[in-house]
């Protein structure tokens, strides 16, 4: 009896450090990029880090400044929420709520398939049409821009939101359709007054999941985006984001430069963290 | 009833209609442009021998068949460490758990594994294991692992909510201890959220590019799978990102972004079919 007892004891002390290794792997990951991000920041200086203007880490006197990358990032989200978010929404409500139920199989595995989509195969995709496109469109030298970017990640982010959206829409309450149509209101008023303000937490978190991946996207820009570290003052510029300023350099920089680009991945990283805080707050909202 | 309508209503409705039509057909026809347009540009350069040889610079020829072990290895790999780890974070959090602040955070903790970029993974990976590994399969398995864990623990709770309480409380009548129960009851429920988990996680895997440049390599080397885990290789997403933006081979490109595109179809239609098979199950 005393040794059965001991085996249920280990059993469970194994099974809580087993549920205890994704907090470790949380802890661990923040850990390694704050030791070693932080030391670059202190001998740049966190200003001249954080606002500085221009990236040229191997000229004689050095830069260290990673606004454009910073810049660049919030710009080719923003841009990519424009452009994804009204687009994801309005397939959403009409897959939710006003689909056959043919079109909705079809279109919901059609969108299951654009999320399952590797996303370099969206960078070649995008580096043979879309970049050659632009260059053609808008007459310049070179199409890989940040609007090629900001293309991409649309439609990168697009899986995401249908895909939340439509849960949120699906778990509205019959009754509150039925009480709206009673009252006069046609379905398309009920679906837009009614089922869309009734599922706004759950459309706020796919937007926020939206805005996550579009910023931690690193291979498909870094095909598209022309990788030039310059302030992103046109939609015709060639721009580096945050993530690709980690990947570009990574293989071949040593010393400083490689301890600044470690920095910029903690840069990336309070962004990542301040959406993922956003989102478990509509996350949460959402299921009371 | 539509004659009754005020013309601000109605255009509100057509206005509505028409750009929820526009906006659906947009995203279907995105999907079949992208599924055709890289069927079409990649199939006609798949071939037999690019499928069963590696690249060889004597004869100029390019062979996939190193980046389609390596894969396989990584695979393998990567779930051979990452079911036990997440199917026993699972059973902790619905079976043993009963601090409500503990399974709070290690819910959080699972939340954030998910939104961290795989960019972000790739450099701690690098920092973590190919310090410890050097630049290889079995530091790019290691960092997947961390990145597959919540997923596999997530559809493994939600498989073992589903079995019914009663099970449980039926065994523990019998007297059969915490453990016996675990092992005879719970466990056998939690097979559908395994193999869902496993087939996401392979399709994640497959997709992933960004953990596994400084993690795992880009080396085209064929191995076995003990000496391939220890040395660097590429899988196909790698190298297709290696042949398009360093070595501008976009025929091989497209061929393997082909290949890729044909496994996702057959990864989701799996997992519809296996979700499918397990709810019919359920009701029965």
């Amino acid at each position: 009896m005393y040794k059965n007892q001991m085996m249920e004891k280990f059993i469970h002390g194994l099974f809580l450090v087993l549920g205890l290794i994704a907090v470790g792997c949380v802890l661990l990951i923040t850990v390694y990029l704050v030791i070693s991000g932080i030391p670059a920041i202190k001998e740049i200086g966190l200003i001249d880090f954080l606002f500085g203007k221009e990236w040229a880490p191997t000229t004689s006197d050095p830069a260290y400044g990673i606004l454009p990358f910073i810049l660049t990032s919030i710009y080719g989200t923003a841009g990519a929420v424009v452009l994804g978010v009204p687009i994801g929404f309005m397939t959403a409500v009409f897959l939710s709520k006003l689909a056959p139920p043919k079109v909705k199989a079809v279109m919901e595995s059609a969108v299951s398939l654009l999320a399952g989509i590797p996303s370099v195969v969206y960078g070649l995709v995008g580096m043979l049409v879309l970049v050659p496109a632009i260059r053609q469109i808008f007459n310049v030298p070179d199409g890989a821009s940040l609007l090629a970017s900001i293309i991409v990640l649309a439609i990168m982010i697009l899986p995401s939101i249908i895909k939340m959206s439509i849960t949120a829409l699906d778990a509205v309450p019959k009754e509150y359709e039925d009480a709206s149509l009673a009252l006069g209101a046609t379905p398309i008023e009920t679906f837009f007054k009614v089922s869309v303000p009734a599922a706004k937490s759950g459309i706020a978190a796919a937007v926020v999941l939206g805005v996550g991946r579009a910023i931690g996207e690193a291979m498909a820009v870094m095909m598209v985006a022309g990788n030039v570290p310059n302030m992103p003052n046109s939609l015709f510029q060639s721009v580096r984001f945050l993530t690709t300023a980690v990947s570009t350099e990574m293989s071949y920089s040593s010393g400083l430069q490689r301890q600044a680009l470690f920095s910029i991945a903690l840069v990336l990283f309070l962004f990542i963290m301040m959406i993922n805080v956003t989102l478990n707050f509509f996350l949460k909202r959402e299921r009371t | 009833m539509g004659k009754s309508l005020t013309f601000k209503r109605k255009s509100f409705e057509l206005l509505m209609r028409a750009l929820m039509i526009i906006s659906t057909g947009l995203t279907g026809s995105l999907v079949l442009f992208f599924l055709i347009y890289v069927l079409v540009q990649g199939v006609p350069n798949i071939s037999w021998e690019f499928l069963t040889t590696k690249p060889s610079y004597l004869t100029e020829s390019i062979g996939i068949l190193p980046d389609i072990l390596n894969t396989i290895y990584i695979v393998i790999a990567t779930l051979a460490l990452v079911l036990p780890l997440g199917v026993g974070a699972a059973i902790y959090l619905t079976e043993y758990a009963s601090n409500k602040k503990v399974v709070e955070i290690i819910e959080f903790a699972a939340e954030t594994l998910s939104g961290i970029p795989s960019i972000i993974y790739g450099l701690v990976g690098m920092l973590l294991f190919s310090n410890t590994f050097g630049t290889s399969l079995i530091s790019g398995a290691l960092t997947l692992v961390i990145m597959n864990l919540p997923t596999i623990m997530r559809t493994t709770q939600e498989s073992l909510k589903t079995v019914p309480q009663s099970y449980r409380e039926g065994a523990f009548g019998l007297g059969a201890g915490k453990w016996r129960v675990v092992r005879t009851v719970v466990l056998p429920g939690c097979v559908d959220g395994v193999v869902t988990g496993c087939i996401l996680s392979v399709g994640r895997i497959l997709g992933e590019s960004a953990a596994l440049l400084f993690t795992a390599g880009f080396a085209h080397a064929l191995n076995g799978i003990i000496e391939g885990l220890a040395a660097p290789g590429a899988t196909l997403t790698v190298a297709l990102y290696v042949y398009a933006k360093e070595r501008g081979e976009f025929g091989v490109a497209f061929a393997i972004a082909a290949i890729l595109m044909i496994l996702t179809l057959v990864i989701n239609f799996e997992a519809t079919l296996v979700q499918k098979h397990f709810a019919k199950r359920r009701t029965q």
